[in-house]
């Protein structure tokens, strides 16, 4: 009783936490402009399913993929015994679903079991190899401090998950034994029947009851722990890799997101356009094109940097960083989520402190289209950096969870050229010869001239 | 080969009073750089060759607007793109074949959104079809046998996923193909792309296009062949980087079609 007590009790604070954390996630991805989004159910349906329940894209780094999949694998099958758990909790039952599953229940916590295995194997291959070998990718400057501690921190959590697995389903093998009238028929189950046999035998009923009763609380407690934990951690992935390759982007690769305001101002100065007699209304705000914070961004692009996993595989094919430049597409979308996460936070303490010096009016609520605290996506990521990208997508085509990093560098470089009037002291010639001849090049030649 | 080629522009046509059935989309670097000259000769060659009706604007044609849009500048983009879109509309275009893959991309994937709505190809996606069809018979012994390694450009590879057609095109040719290790999905960029063409190189180790050079040139391949005007530039800047000028030579799919002729 005192047990059911509590777990209700703990569950709710759970919900309500989490309730809290993620509803602060979801504002602060809405901090992001909207934008046209191709409305193609079944080619999005098909696409999640295949990339984020099928991994689809995992297996162009093969073992890492191997070893992600049995963890994958073993999260997923573990849901069958976090409904159980669900159901004890609150009923105050000892494994519910085996009276009613018989046989079918001690195969599937078997498979679970195998999985988890299976998964523990691919934790401890994990953690050496984040730790002692020296792949580049995970000690470059953007994984330093917090993402560091997140990546072994999640690990960790995976072996205390495991451990109290096995531990609560080998005592309960061991007291099925001693006290059925508590303890009912499972089945042999097909990891645990070992640790029972060589190790949890030896034990006194009353030890093998309280490690049962611990086995039980570490997985309901690691479980509740990690729900709320995802929200300031990478292993958020495991639950946006879903809505994030729901909302991929159906739009040619090749397609730079066109931009309807200039467009039209420049066919109304071409001619072009059947609405020339109207002005642009220069007494509104000057318009600010490109993204230069998380507000001018797509909303998907903040998503993305929610659902980042940061493996690398982007950082690890692009050209600029292969070659030494400071670019690295996954510092890109980190940067994105930090700096979502600062300027949700700032907004929701409603600080009439962060409304814009020339928006401040008696009895104004600050809200995203008036926040300005003096700082910008540019405060984290260099011109350096947006300026050496090639466009080449080999970061979009790596990503396994559809991620575009491209999408926000070409939205940054569009706010230094057009709002900013910077950028490269190179590309001021190429603009004029353009604008002035329409060639890339000035030159006195034609462009009939090699054919003669 | 120079003086051998036959080319009209859409003007000309028009004033005859005829429709060519494709128009070739000639691009900045095909129309005023000397190596991608040579390229544009080389695939006009072929056309003749397979009694192919087509015309360019010449004069008319401006930049696509790739480096501008992807250097950032908006503006500038949709003038050059709204300009050309009036004139491919105003001949009533409906084909268009360029061998710049930036052109190819942009006039295949960012015109349509401006109003300009054609069918756009990669050269070396026509050719392929051209052999296939029979209107291009391949005697090319040149480079029978010859090691040569391909180079994805992205524009035609990653981002429009164009594999095949290059690969094809090889393999007819009797070439050997060696791979690259970086190939295909997973190909090294040259470099040049995102308007990099038009500036010098952000500081680091090394240079994008001395790495992939290096790359090619490890294959021990005489030839890199490649499908884009601004690749080549950075293959052979990084070749010569290599001091390796004289052992390996980049050449477009075009080229080495018309080897053979």
């Amino acid at each position: 009783m005192i047990q059911q007590i509590l777990f209700t009790i703990v569950t709710f604070l759970t919900i309500y936490f989490s309730y809290k954390a993620y509803s602060s996630i979801a504002f602060n991805i809405n901090l992001g402009r909207d934008y046209e989004l191709i409305d193609n159910k079944s080619s999005r349906w098909k696409t999640m399913f295949l990339i984020a329940l099928g991994q689809g894209k995992m297996f162009k780094y093969f073992l890492p993929a191997l070893f992600h999949l049995f963890i994958y694998l073993a999260f997923l099958f573990t849901q069958i015994e976090l409904f159980e758990i669900l159901i004890d909790g609150f009923a105050g039952t000892h494994r519910f679903l085996a009276v009613y599953l018989g046989g079918i229940y001690t195969f599937l916590i078997s498979l679970i079991e195998i999985l988890s295995i299976l998964a523990f194997i691919a934790t401890i291959i994990f953690l050496y190899r984040r730790n002692l070998l020296k792949i580049p990718r995970f000690h470059m400057p953007e994984m330093k401090g917090w993402p560091f501690k997140d990546a072994n921190l999640i690990l960790l959590g995976e072996i205390l998950l495991i451990s109290g697995i096995f531990m609560a389903n080998s005592s309960d093998l061991v007291l099925q034994g001693r006290l059925p009238e508590h303890f009912h028929h499972t089945g042999e189950f097909a990891i645990s029947r070992f640790f029972a046999e060589g190790i949890f035998n030896n034990f006194s009923t009353t030890t093998l009851q309280i490690l049962e009763r611990l086995g039980w609380w570490l997985h309901v407690l690691v479980v509740f722990g990690f729900i709320l934990y995802l929200t300031v951690s990478k292993h958020l992935h495991l639950l946006f890799a879903f809505p994030n390759t729901f909302f991929t982007s159906l739009t040619p690769r090749g397609e730079m997101e066109n931009m309807p305001v200039i467009m039209d101002e420049v066919k109304s100065m071409m001619g072009l356009s059947d609405t020339s007699d109207e002005e642009m209304d220069m007494s509104a705000d000057i318009p600010e094109f490109g993204a230069k914070d998380i507000t001018g961004l797509k909303w998907k692009n903040i998503l993305d940097a929610y659902t980042c996993s940061e493996c690398g595989r982007c950082t690890d094919n692009c050209p600029a960083n292969i070659t030494g430049k400071d670019l690295s597409p996954r510092k890109i979308v980190m940067m994105v989520r930090d700096r979502a996460e600062e300027v949700g936070e700032k907004i929701r303490t409603g600080k009439i402190d962060y409304i814009r010096e020339d928006m401040k009016a008696e009895g104004t609520k600050l809200t995203a289209k008036n926040f300005d605290d003096g700082k910008s996506l540019f405060d984290l990521i260099s011109d350096e950096e947006i300026f050496a990208c090639t466009t080449c997508n080999a970061c979009v085509e790596q990503c396994p969870l559809l991620i575009n990093p491209l999408d926000t560098i070409l939205q940054m470089r569009r706010y230094r050229i057009l709002t900013d009037s910077a950028g490269p002291q190179d590309w001021m010639p190429m603009f004029t010869s353009l604008e002035n001849s329409g060639n890339v090049w000035q030159l006195q030649e034609t462009r009939e001239d090699w054919i003669k | 080969m120079q003086n051998n080629i036959n080319v009209k522009t859409m003007a000309q046509f028009a004033s005859e009073g005829i429709e060519p059935d494709i128009l070739y989309w000639v691009g900045c670097a095909g129309s005023f750089d000397a190596r991608a000259i040579k390229v544009s000769k080389a695939f006009v060659k072929l056309m003749n060759e397979a009694g192919v009706s087509f015309a360019i604007l010449g004069n008319e044609e401006s930049c696509c607007g790739d480096p501008a849009r992807r250097a950032g500048n908006e503006f500038v983009f949709q003038m050059l793109a709204l300009q050309n879109i009036e004139v491919l509309k105003g001949y009533n275009i409906k084909k268009i074949v360029t061998a710049c893959p930036h052109g190819f991309n942009t006039l295949k994937n960012e015109y349509s959104k401006l109003g300009g709505h054609f069918e756009v190809v990669h050269h070396t996606q026509f050719i392929d079809q051209l052999i296939k069809e029979g209107k291009l018979k391949i005697n090319n012994k040149a480079l029978d046998d010859t090691k040569v390694t391909y180079h994805d450009s992205c524009y035609l590879g990653r981002i429009n996923g164009e594999y095949s057609a290059p690969r094809n095109i090889l393999n007819k040719a009797n070439v050997d193909i060696v791979e690259m290790e970086r190939s295909a999905q997973n190909g090294l960029c040259c470099g040049a792309g995102g308007a990099q063409m038009f500036k010098e190189e952000e500081k680091g180790k090394i240079r994008i296009n001395e790495e992939r050079a290096g790359e090619a040139i490890q294959t021990g391949a005489k030839v890199i062949a490649a499908n884009c005007p601004f690749c080549i530039t950075m293959l052979e800047d990084g070749i010569k980087t290599h001091e390796k000028e004289d052992d390996i030579k980049v050449m477009d799919i075009a080229e080495i079609l018309a080897k053979g002729l």
